[in-house]
C-alpha cells in the first residue's frame, strides 16, 4: 500500500539501543499506568457504593505504583548504563496490510525518574487530601480524578513516540480542568478552569502542529525515528518544530507569554494545586524540551529561545510572587519563576539537561511541601488566603510551620539544602555557556535568586512571624497527621535530596544514556560550587533579598488592607499585566479576526459548505420521493437496477 | 431445439449420476446446522403438544440453548481444521465448512442469541409482538386476546428456521442449495416482520412488501442459476469456477457461452444484493425495518446482513472468483450508488429506525469496497465489519425499543422526540452515542477498525476512486449521527420528551454485550483481525495452502 508505515514503535533511542523489556517487573510497566486508571473507573462508575473506601483504593493504587516503579529502578540500576532503555509493547492496536499501529513505552532514566516523582509525590498528596477533603462531600469524586491525573501524567513520560505522549498531555489536560474547576459552585473556580482550558489549548494546537511536522518531515512520530533524522529536516523545519514545541510547553508549564492561567488555577483545591500545578504537570513543558533534546540541538534559534523564555519568565514570576497577599497565588508566581529557571537551563542544551530534571525534581518535592504547608494554614485559618490576615501563626502550628520552613529554606538556596545544589547547577550552567548570552542567562538567574529569597521571606514572615492579624473567631489549630506527615515526609526531600543527586554528579551520569552528556564534562567540587563567583554572588543576593523582605515586612508592622504601593508594586499585583496584555496582543485582535472571518465565513466559506449542505439536502429530499411506499414502485426500481447491473456487465461481451 | 438434444455429448447430461447409493454425509461436521434444525421442529411440535402458560419459557429456554449449543459446535469444528488447510466439503460438495463460513455462522449465532434477548423481552405481559396476528387490528377479537394476555410463542421457532437459514445461507457451496437456503432463511423473516403488537396494519403492510420484492429478486436469482448451470453444466461452485476456467460447458468450445454467464452473474448478484440491501434494490430496507417489530429489525440488521454477504462473499470469491474482471465494474457501480444514494437520503430521515435502515444501506456499500477488491485482505476486513457492525447495530435497536412516547406506549421513532435524552438517561444516550460514533467510523471504535480494514483493502487492490467515495460518504454520514448526537446532549428536552423505560435484564444485557464488543473490537481488535487476515508469514512458508483466502474450493 502507498500509505507509508506509521510506525510507532522504538527502534533505537537517542544514544542507547532500546533493549527488549524482560523480567516481569519492567515487562508490565503498563501497569504503572493501568493502576491510577482502573481506580479513576472504579470510583467514578462504582458511585456511592464506594464513598466509604474509596479514597483508600485511591492513594493505594499510586503507592503501589510507586513500588512498582522503585523496583523497576533497581532493575535499571543494575544493567549496563547503555541498555537502560528499555522498550515495553504494550499492545499492538491494529495491523492491516502494511499497516502496524502499535503502542509502546519506553522505560529509560529519564521517564523513570520522572515516574517515580510523580507516584512518589502523588502518593503523599493523596495520603494529605485523605484528611484535606474530609468534609467534601465530593470527596470520591476529587480522588478518582487525581487518580485519572496520575495515570495520564504516566502516559505522557512513559510515552515513547509524540502521539502518546500527546494523549498523556490531553489527558493531564483534561484532569486539571477538571480539579480546578472542583470547586464548581464557586463562578471564579469555574472560570479559572475555563481559561486554564483555553490557554493550554492554544500550547496544545502548537504540539499538534509540531507533531503532523514531524509525521510530514520523518514519515514517523517515534522519539527514536524523529531523533534519529533530525539531520535530514533542514535547518528551517526543524527550527519550526523547537518553536512549535516550545509552544506546547510553555502552555502546559505557564510560561511566558501562557502564564496567565496558573494564577487563576489556584482557585482548584490546594493538594490539586501542590501535585498538578507545582510538583508534576506543569513540568511537562520541561520534560518535552528535555526528551526532545536532538530536535532543540539541530534547532539553535529554538535553543536560544527556549533559554530566554525561561529567563524572562523566571524574572515575571518572582516579581509577581512579591506582590502578592493570597499565599497560594504567591507560590504559583515562585512555580512560574522556579519552572523558568528549569526552562533556561533546558534551553542551554546537554550542558543544562541534568541540571534542569535535577532541580524539577528538588522543586517537586519543596513546592510540593510549602503547597500542602499553605493548604494547612489555611486549614487552621478557615480557608483565607489572604497573608494580611495571618500572622504570628508558628506557636499554633509548630509543625506546619518547621516543614514550611526547610521547604522556605530550600527553595531561596540555603547552602546544603536541594533547592541550592540544584539551583547552582542550573546558575552554573548558564555561566557556563559562551559569550554574553552565557553572563546575561548567568545575571537573570542570579537575579532571580535574590527575588526568589524576597518573596519568600516576605510570605514566611507574614505568615508565620509578627503580629497576630487574623478575623474574628478564626482559632488556627495544627492539622491531622494524614496531613501533617506527609508535609513531613517533603520537608526531608527538601534537605537531603538535592544533595544525594547532585552530589558527584550521581543524577547527571544516571540520565546520561538518556538525555546525552555535555561536550566538555567537568569533574564535581564541592569546593568549585562554594567558592566560584556565581555562587558567592547568589548566596550573597539571596542575603541581600531576605534582609530586604525582613525589614519591610518583619520589622515593620503589616497593614491589613493592602498599601496603595508604587507602580512596580501595583504592576506586580496585576500579574504585569499579563492579562491586559493577552487580551490586547490576543483576544482583541482575535476578536477583529473571528469578526472578519465571521463575515468572510458566512458571505464565502458558508456559502459554499451551506451550498452544499443545501444540495445534499435538496437531493435527499429529491431522493426521498423516491421512497413512495408503493411495493409497484420498488419493484420497478429493482427491475430498473437489474437493468443497470445487466448493462455494466454486458458491456464486457 | 429439443431435437437437437440428441446432438449433446452424453457426458453433460450424465454428468449428475444417480446411484441407488445414499451419499456419505459427515454428521458431525453438520451438527451446528442439525441442532438448530431439530430445536425448530421441536420448538413447533412444543406448539402443538406443550400448554400455552409454560410455551415461552420452554420455547426461550430451547432457543437460547439450541444457538448456545450450536455456537459450541462451530467454535469446536473451527479448532478441529488442521493449520494450513481452507477447509473441507461435505454431502456431494454441496455445503462448505471452512474458517469463512464457520467465522460468519459463529458471529450470526452469537448475533442471534443476542437478539434472542430483545425477541424475549415481556414487559408487564407485554412483548414486542401481536398477541394474536390473526385478529384484525382494532377489532373486538383482538381485544380479548390482548386481555387474556395471548402471546405468539410460534416466534422463537420462527427465528430458528431463519437462523439455520442463514446459517446455511454462508456456507452453501452450489447454487441449488443456497437458494433453498436464502428461502429457509427468508419465509421465516417475512412472517416475523408482520407481528409488530403496535401499528399492526403499517407491520403487515412491510411484511407483504418485503415478501412480495423478496419473491421478485428470488426470481431473478434463480433465473441467473439456471443461466450459469446452462453456462457451466453444475451448479458446484468448484465446477463453475473451472467451467469460467476452460470457457464454458463443453458446449461452448468456441466462447460463445459468455453472454450465458454474464447475464447469469448478473442475475444472481440482483438478488444477493436484494438480500444486503444494496442501491437500487434497497427500497424495501426503510419501510421494513420501520414496521417490523424492532427486536425482528436488530435480527434481520445484525444476522441477516452478516448471511447475505456470507453468501455475496462466496459466491463472488469462488464460483465467479474467475471472472473478476467481468464483474468488477459491475460492483464498482454498485457501491458507488450505495454509499452516495443511502447517505445523501439518510440525511433528511426524521425516524430513528429508518435513519438506522438507511445507515444500514450505506455501511452494505462500505462492504461491498471489500468485495470489489476480491482479495485475502478484503475478505479479511469485509468479515470483521460485519461482527463489528452486527453487535453495534444490535445494541442501537435494543436503544430503540427502550425509549418511548410515554410510559406503556409505542416507541418513540420520531427523532425530534429524543431531544435532551443525554439529560434524563445519559447513561442510554451514552451506549448510543458510542454505538453512533462507532457507525460513524471514530477511532478506538469497532468501526474505525472496520472501515480501515475495508478501504485499506480496496486501496491495495487499485480502488482508489472508490474509497474516495467511501471516506466522503463517510463524512455525510458522521454529519447525521453526530446530529442525533447534539441532539440527545444539548438540546432542552421537548415539552412532550420521551420516556425512557428501565431497561429489563434481557434488554440491559443485550445493550451492554453491544457497548462491550463495539469497544473492545476498537481497542483490542487484533485478536480477531489477526486470525481473519491470511499471515504472510504462513502463506511463504507453506505454499501449497488450499486457497489463498481461506475459501474452500
Amino acid at each position: 500500500m502507498a500509505v507509508s508505515d506509521v510506525y510507532l514503535a522504538a527502534g533505537t533511542h537517542v544514544n542507547a539501543v532500546a533493549t527488549e523489556a524482560d523480567g516481569a517487573i519492567l515487562a508490565n510497566a503498563w501497569l504503572l499506568i493501568a493502576l491510577p486508571l482502573a481506580g479513576a473507573v472504579i470510583l467514578l462508575l462504582g458511585g456511592r457504593r464506594t464513598n466509604g473506601w474509596g479514597h483508600w483504593l485511591a492513594t493505594a493504587l499510586p503507592l503501589a505504583g510507586f513500588a512498582w516503579a522503585a523496583l523497576a529502578l533497581v532493575q535499571l540500576l543494575g544493567m549496563e548504563p547503555a541498555e537502560r532503555s528499555i522498550s515495553v509493547p504494550v499492545y499492538t492496536w491494529f495491523s492491516v496490510g502494511g499497516f502496524d499501529v502499535a503502542v509502546d513505552l519506553l522505560l529509560d532514566p529519564l521517564s523513570i525518574s520522572f515516574v517515580l516523582l510523580i507516584t512518589g509525590v502523588g502518593s503523599l498528596i493523596h495520603i494529605y487530601s485523605v484528611g484535606y477533603m474530609e468534609h467534601d462531600e465530593n470527596r470520591r469524586r476529587f480522588f478518582a480524578y487525581l487518580n485519572l491525573f496520575v495515570a495520564a501524567m504516566l502516559v505522557l513520560v512513559l510515552a515513547d513516540n509524540f502521539v502518546l505522549l500527546f494523549l498523556g498531555w490531553e489527558g493531564v489536560g483534561l484532569a486539571s480542568y477538571l480539579l480546578i474547576g472542583f470547586w464548581q459552585h464557586k463562578p471564579s473556580a469555574a472560570v479559572a478552569a475555563k481559561k486554564a482550558f483555553l490557554v493550554n489549548r492554544v500550547g496544545d494546537i502548537g504540539l499538534l502542529i509540531a507533531i503532523m511536522l514531524m509525521f510530514s518531515t520523518f514519515g514517523t512520530v517515534a522519539f527514536s525515528g524523529v531523533f534519529g533524522a533530525v539531520e535530514q529536516g533542514g535547518q528551517g523545519t526543524m527550527t519550526a518544530i523547537g518553536l512549535l514545541l516550545l509552544l506546547g510547553a510553555c502552555g502546559k508549564s505557564a510560561q511566558l507569554p501562557l502564564q496567565s492561567w496558573l494564577l487563576d488555577a489556584m482557585e482548584g483545591p490546594t493538594p490539586v494545586s501542590a501535585l498538578i500545578h507545582a510538583a508534576t504537570m506543569v513540568t511537562a513543558g520541561v520534560y518535552l524540551i528535555v526528551r526532545s533534546g536532538p530536535i532543540f540541538e539541530a534547532a539553535p534559534a529554538a535553543q536560544l529561545t527556549v533559554a530566554i523564555v525561561g529567563a524572562v519568565t523566571l524574572l515575571a514570576g518572582a516579581v509577581i510572587g512579591c506582590a502578592k497577599d493570597d499565599i497560594k497565588k504567591a507560590l504559583a508566581g515562585s512555580t512560574m519563576s522556579q519552572i523558568g529557571y528549569m526552562t533556561l537551563a533546558a534551553g542551554l542544551g546537554p550542558v543544562g539537561y541534568a541540571a534542569a530534571i535535577a532541580h524539577l525534581i528538588t522543586h517537586g518535592f519543596f513546592k510540593a511541601g510549602l503547597f500542602l504547608g499553605a493548604g494547612s494554614v489555611m486549614h487552621g485559618m478557615n480557608d483565607e488566603v489572604d497573608m494580611r490576615k495571618y500572622g504570628a501563626l508558628r506557636t499554633a502550628m509548630p509543625i506546619t510551620f518547621a516543614t514550611f520552613g526547610l521547604g522556605y529554606l530550600a527553595i531561596i538556596g540555603f547552602p546544603f539544602l536541594s533547592g541550592w545544589w540544584t539551583k547552582e547547577g542550573i546558575i552554573e550552567a548558564a555561566f557556563a555557556t559562551e559569550g554574553l548570552t552565557g553572563q546575561l542567562l548567568g545575571s537573570a538567574a542570579l537575579l532571580g535568586a535574590g527575588l526568589t529569597a524576597f518573596y519568600m521571606t516576605r510570605m514566611m514572615v507574614m505568615t508565620f512571624f509578627g503580629e497576630k492579624r487574623w478575623d474574628d473567631g478564626v482559632r488556627p489549630h495544627e492539622s491531622p497527621t494524614s496531613m501533617t506527615a506527609p508535609m513531613i515526609v517533603l520537608a526531608v526531600g527538601s534537605v537531603f535530596l538535592g544533595g544525594i543527586l547532585v552530589f558527584g554528579y550521581r543524577f547527571a551520569a544516571f540520565l546520561e544514556p538518556a538525555i546525552g552528556a555535555p561536550e566538555e564534562p567537568h569533574a564535581f567540587s564541592l569546593a568549585a560550587m562554594l567558592t566560584s563567583g556565581p555562587s558567592l554572588a547568589a548566596l550573597g543576593l539571596m542575603v541581600v533579598g531576605a534582609a530586604a523582605a525582613w525589614f519591610m515586612y518583619g520589622r515593620a508592622p503589616v497593614p491589613r488592607e493592602a498599601p496603595a504601593g508604587n507602580v512596580i508594586t501595583v504592576a506586580a499585583r496585576n500579574e504585569l499585566y499579563g492579562n491586559a496584555i493577552n487580551e490586547g496582543l490576543l483576544m482583541r485582535p482575535g476578536q477583529v479576526l473571528t469578526k472578519a472571518l465571521v463575515v468572510i465565513d458566512t458571505k464565502v466559506v458558508d456559502g459554499l459548505v451551506n451550498g452544499v449542505a443545501a444540495s445534499v439536502r435538496n437531493s435527499s429530499e429529491g431522493l426521498r420521493t423516491a421512497q413512495t411506499g408503493f411495493a409497484r414502485t420498488y419493484a420497478l426500481t429493482m427491475l430498473f437496477g437489474a437493468a443497470i447491473v445487466v448493462a455494466t456487465l454486458a458491456v464486457r461481451i | 431445439m429439443i431435437t437437437e438434444t440428441s446432438s449433446v455429448p452424453a457426458a453433460v447430461l450424465s454428468a449428475p449420476t444417480i446411484t441407488e447409493q445414499a451419499p456419505h454425509i459427515d454428521y458431525w461436521l453438520l451438527s451446528p446446522l442439525l441442532v438448530v434444525f431439530g430445536a425448530a421442529v421441536l420448538g413447533v411440535l412444543f406448539e402443538a403438544l406443550v400448554p400455552q402458560a409454560r410455551r415461552r419459557a420452554l420455547q426461550l429456554g430451547l432457543a437460547l440453548a439450541a444457538t448456545a449449543a450450536a455456537f459450541v459446535l462451530t467454535v469446536l469444528q473451527g479448532g478441529s481444521i488442521p493449520a494450513g488447510e481452507a477447509g473441507t466439503t461435505l454431502a456431494l460438495g454441496s455445503v462448505a465448512v471452512d474458517r469463512v463460513a464457520l467465522f460468519l455462522q459463529g458471529t450470526i449465532l452469537v448475533l442471534a442469541f443476542i437478539s434472542l434477548l430483545l425477541i424475549a423481552e415481556n414487559r408487564r405481559g407485554e412483548s414486542a409482538f401481536a398477541a394474536q396476528a390473526a385478529t384484525v387490528p382494532g377489532s373486538e377479537e383482538e381485544r380479548s386476546h390482548i386481555l387474556a394476555g395471548s402471546q405468539h410463542t410460534e416466534v422463537y421457532p420462527l427465528v430458528l428456521f431463519a437462523v439455520l437459514g442463514m446459517q446455511l445461507f454462508t456456507a452453501a457451496n452450489d447454487f441449488l442449495t443456497m437458494f433453498i437456503a436464502l428461502e429457509v432463511m427468508s419465509l421465516p423473516l417475512y412472517l416475523l416482520c408482520g407481528l409488530a403488537r403496535r401499528r399492526r396494519l403499517f407491520s403487515q403492510e412491510a411484511a407483504v412488501k418485503y415478501f412480495l420484492l423478496g419473491a421478485f429478486s428470488s426470481a431473478f436469482f434463480l433465473f441467473g442459476i439456471a443461466l450459469v448451470y446452462g453456462y457451466a453444466g453444475s451448479v458446484n461452485f468448484a465446477r463453475v469456477s473451472e467451467a469460467i476456467d476452460a470457457g464454458g460447458a463443453s458446449l461452448f468450445e468456441d466462447g460463445s457461452g459468455e453472454p450465458l454467464l454474464l447475464i447469469g452473474i448478473a442475475l444472481i448478484g440482483v438478488g444477493l444484493l436484494f438480500k444486503v440491501g444494496a442501491v437500487p434494490f434497497h427500497n424495501w430496507k426503510p419501510d421494513v425495518y420501520q414496521g417490523a417489530p424492532t427486536p425482528i429489525t436488530a435480527l434481520m440488521a445484525s444476522c441477516t446482513l452478516v448471511a447475505a454477504f456470507g453468501a455475496l462473499l462466496r459466491v463472488f470469491y469462488t464460483a465467479f472468483g474467475a471472472s473478476v474482471d467481468q464483474w468488477r465494474p459491475m460492483l464498482w457501480t454498485v457501491a458507488i450508488l450505495t454509499m452516495v444514494l443511502a447517505a445523501v437520503v439518510a440525511v433528511t430521515q426524521r425516524d430513528i429506525k429508518r435513519l438506522l435502515a438507511y445507515s444500514s444501506v450505506v455501511h452494505a456499500g462500505f462492504m461491498l469496497t471489500a468485495v470489489v477488491a476480491a482479495s485475502p485482505e478484503g475478505l479479511a476486513g469485509a468479515m470483521f465489519y460485519l461482527a463489528a457492525y452486527g453487535f453495534t447495530t444490535i445494541g442501537a435497536f435494543a436503544i430503540v425499543t427502550l425509549v418511548r412516547t410515554h410510559e406503556n406506549g409505542p416507541e418513540a421513532g420520531e427523532l425530534a422526540q429524543w431531544a435532551g435524552l443525554g439529560r434524563t438517561s445519559p447513561l442510554l444516550a451514552g451506549s448510543l452515542a458510542l454505538f453512533l460514533l462507532a457507525f460513524a467510523g471514530i477511532p478506538l471504535t469497532s468501526g474505525f477498525i472496520g472501515k480501515f480494514a475495508v478501504f485499506e483493502a480496496a486501496m491495495a487492490a487499485g480502488a482508489t476512486p472508490l474509497v474516495v467515495v467511501g471516506v466522503l460518504s463517510s463524512a455525510v454520514t458522521a454529519f447525521f449521527y453526530v446530529r442525533i448526537i447534539v441532539l440527545m446532549f444539548f438540546s432542552e428536552p421537548a415539552e412532550t420528551g420521551p420516556t425512557v423505560i428501565r431497561a429489563g435484564g434481557l434488554t440491559g444485557s443485550a445493550i451492554a454485550v453491544g457497548v462491550a464488543a463495539t469497544f473492545l473490537l476498537g481497542v483490542f481488535p487484533s485478536p480477531v483481525l489477526d486470525n481473519l487476515v491470511p499471515q504472510p508469514s504462513e502463506e511463504a512458508a507453506e505454499p501449497a495452502v488450499a486457497t489463498a483466502d481461506g475459501f474452500t474450493r
